[in-house]
């Protein structure tokens, strides 16, 4: 009897802390935007602006994912299967941006590629990498980049190599193998990977907000459109386009569910 | 398809694996390396099929220095001993996959799958996942698949270490058969010496690094070369610092010529054959092996003072 109160108690207290943490403020951005039916949301979402901002947040995300996910599946197998000098030291450097303040990325770019910086030349080229895109790619990437790495080690060092060893004794080169062994191994692994990164990529505000220089209609994200309309007291074109984001977001959990195959008993 | 290992060192940071190893292995016979964990065996196995690189020595394949050659060129078949089963795909595509990597023609890969299937006793599970077999199972799967490419050696791993006693029993008797019909020569790991008696026609028996010796299981036990392989093969007494087998004691009633004195402690009956455990005066354990008859004759009983006489003995020179 205390067990069933105890297991209860416990399902209360994790459903009211998810619903005062997460579901409530996504609920009342919902209803806020729709408060007035859809014509206005719809509206919101028009304006040239505003598309243009979701546009570019698309855009970097379709680059910076796919980057990141080769780099994180490579940088997972050089941690895992060798041992080269200075592998500690990546180890450990994969986790910087989860430490780093996004801000302080944004502004080591802007030291980089700035009039001074080390790279500062690029623009007496034509390469304009500061306030455009490349700057806002790279920062995007830079925020993203440990998740793939982070999911897939653990995988990687629990399915052990021999495997690999078999197909290669039976005749698969390191391609093959790869293919055909490890990469399907690892596919959930790389799936969690590829969500989380997707999700850090369509919010990411802090690193491209310094290097953007947010112009609007140009190199405008739609996190920072969302401030910049919710500082010109449009609340109901900042949560528009909230629920945009949102939406993305649930779109690519639902693609990758709806993608996974029948799970054979593993 | 002989195999020939000359002079192969191999190091792991401090630790020596294997120290100057030499090893030749006929065409289709069926070798044993057999020894204690830690001896080498399962890394000189490795270094034959191109999964280690030796830091000296040779490698060479039925008459073709291998010892450059990285291990899909080497045309082995390597068997786990944690079947290394490729979990994402089913026991047909498992067993396809050597041949597959060898874009051989559909119809012929299906037509060997099916044949393998068929060796092994698979029949009913091809579409079965890996997770969906037992473990003896699994196994028959991994020999399939190391077989399909038709492989010119073929190398287990402590092939049956992971299993009961009973499913190790069933498929040891099932790979002497299966070497019967194949015919491939095939080399595989054991720590447990009656296994490799029982499934070898050779055995090279190893300890620290180095290959103590290598025969027929009848000469390693008649013959040891070494107080290591008088005591890791078969089982040895040693009385008064000479080796001897328990089927060359003899026991009697009365004192003889270089009789020793001991206490009967247990007497185990096994099928024709009678093992006696003694302690001598001196305190060393003795296991002696009589048949019943002669048992019968002794009117042996536990708490017994009887006299131990070796009918031959052995020392060892270090």
């Amino acid at each position: 009897m205390s067990r069933l109160l105890a297991r209860i108690g416990l399902r209360s207290i994790m459903l009211f802390y998810l619903a005062a943490i997460l579901v409530g403020p996504l609920a009342i951005v919902f209803w806020r935007t729709f408060e007035d039916g859809l014509g206005p949301a719809w509206a919101a979402l028009t304006t040239p602006e505003t598309i243009n901002a979701l546009k570019l947040t698309l855009i970097i995300t379709v680059i910076a994912v796919p980057v990141n996910t080769v780099f994180g599946i490579v940088c997972a197998l050089a941690i895992v299967r060798r041992r080269f000098p200075g592998k500690g030291l990546l180890n450990a450097f994969i986790d910087l941006p989860l430490a780093l303040s996004p801000v302080v990325v944004g502004l080591s770019l802007f030291l980089l590629y700035g009039q001074a910086g080390w790279f500062g030349w690029l623009s007496d080229y034509g390469v304009q990498v500061l306030f455009a895109l490349p700057s806002m790619v790279i920062a995007t990437i830079f925020v993203s980049l440990p998740f793939v790495a982070r999911e897939v080690v653990p995988t990687l060092r629990e399915i052990g190599d021999e495997q690999e060893q078999a197909a290669r004794t039976l005749g698969a080169g390191g391609w093959q193998t790869f293919w055909r062994i490890t990469l399907p191994s690892i596919r959930w692994a790389v799936t969690y990977g590829v969500i989380l990164t997707t999700a850090r990529c369509l919010g990411e505000y802090g690193a491209v907000a310094v290097v953007s220089g947010r112009l609007q209609g140009q190199t405008e994200t739609a996190t920072l459109r969302v401030q910049e309309r919710y500082e010109a007291f449009d609340l109901a074109g900042a949560y528009a386009i909230s629920i945009m984001l949102a939406l993305f977001a649930i779109l690519v959990l639902v693609a990758m569910t709806v993608l996974r195959p029948r799970e054979e008993a593993a | 398809m002989s195999i020939l290992v000359r002079n192969v060192s191999k190091r792991f940071g401090d630790f020596t694996a294997l120290e100057n190893v030499s090893l030749e292995v006929e065409g289709g016979s069926l070798t044993a390396l057999l020894g204690p964990s830690g001896s080498g065996k399962s890394t000189l196995l490795r270094i034959i099929a191109g999964l280690e690189w030796p830091d000296a020595g040779e490698i060479v394949i039925s008459g073709e220095d291998a010892t450059a050659l990285r291990p899909q060129r080497r045309n082995v078949g390597f068997v786990f001993q944690h079947y290394a089963a490729f979990k994402h795909m089913t026991v047909r595509e498992n067993i396809a996959f050597g041949l597959k990597v060898r874009k051989r023609p559909k119809a012929e890969i299906r037509r060997r799958v099916d044949e393998l299937l068929a060796l092994v006793q698979l029949e009913a599970f091809g579409h079965r996942y890996p997770a969906q077999l037992s473990g003896g199972q699994r196994q028959r799967m991994a020999l399939a698949r190391a077989l399909a490419p038709e492989p010119k050696v073929l190398l287990l791993d402590e092939p049956f270490g992971a299993l009961d006693a009973r499913v190790r029993a069933e498929l040891r008797e099932w790979l002497r058969r299966l070497h019967d019909e194949v015919h491939v020569t095939t080399i595989f790991v054991t720590h447990d010496q009656a296994e490799a008696m029982d499934v070898a026609n050779q055995i090279a028996v190893m300890n620290h690094a180095r290959i103590e010796q290598v025969g027929t299981p009848t000469e390693l036990y008649d013959e040891p070369a070494t107080e290591f392989v008088m005591s890791f093969v078969g089982e040895a007494n040693l009385l008064g610092g000479k080796w001897v087998r328990p089927h060359e004691l003899d026991l009697g009633h009365a004192p003889a010529e270089a009789s020793v004195e001991a206490l009967v402690e247990r007497i185990t009956l096994y099928g024709f054959d009678a093992r006696v455990e003694l302690t001598t005066s001196g305190g060393e354990p003795l296991t002696v092996q009589l048949t019943r008859e002669r048992l019968r004759e002794l009117e042996l009983e536990q708490g017994q003072i009887v006299w131990v006489r070796a009918e031959s003995d052995r020392v060892f020179v270090a």
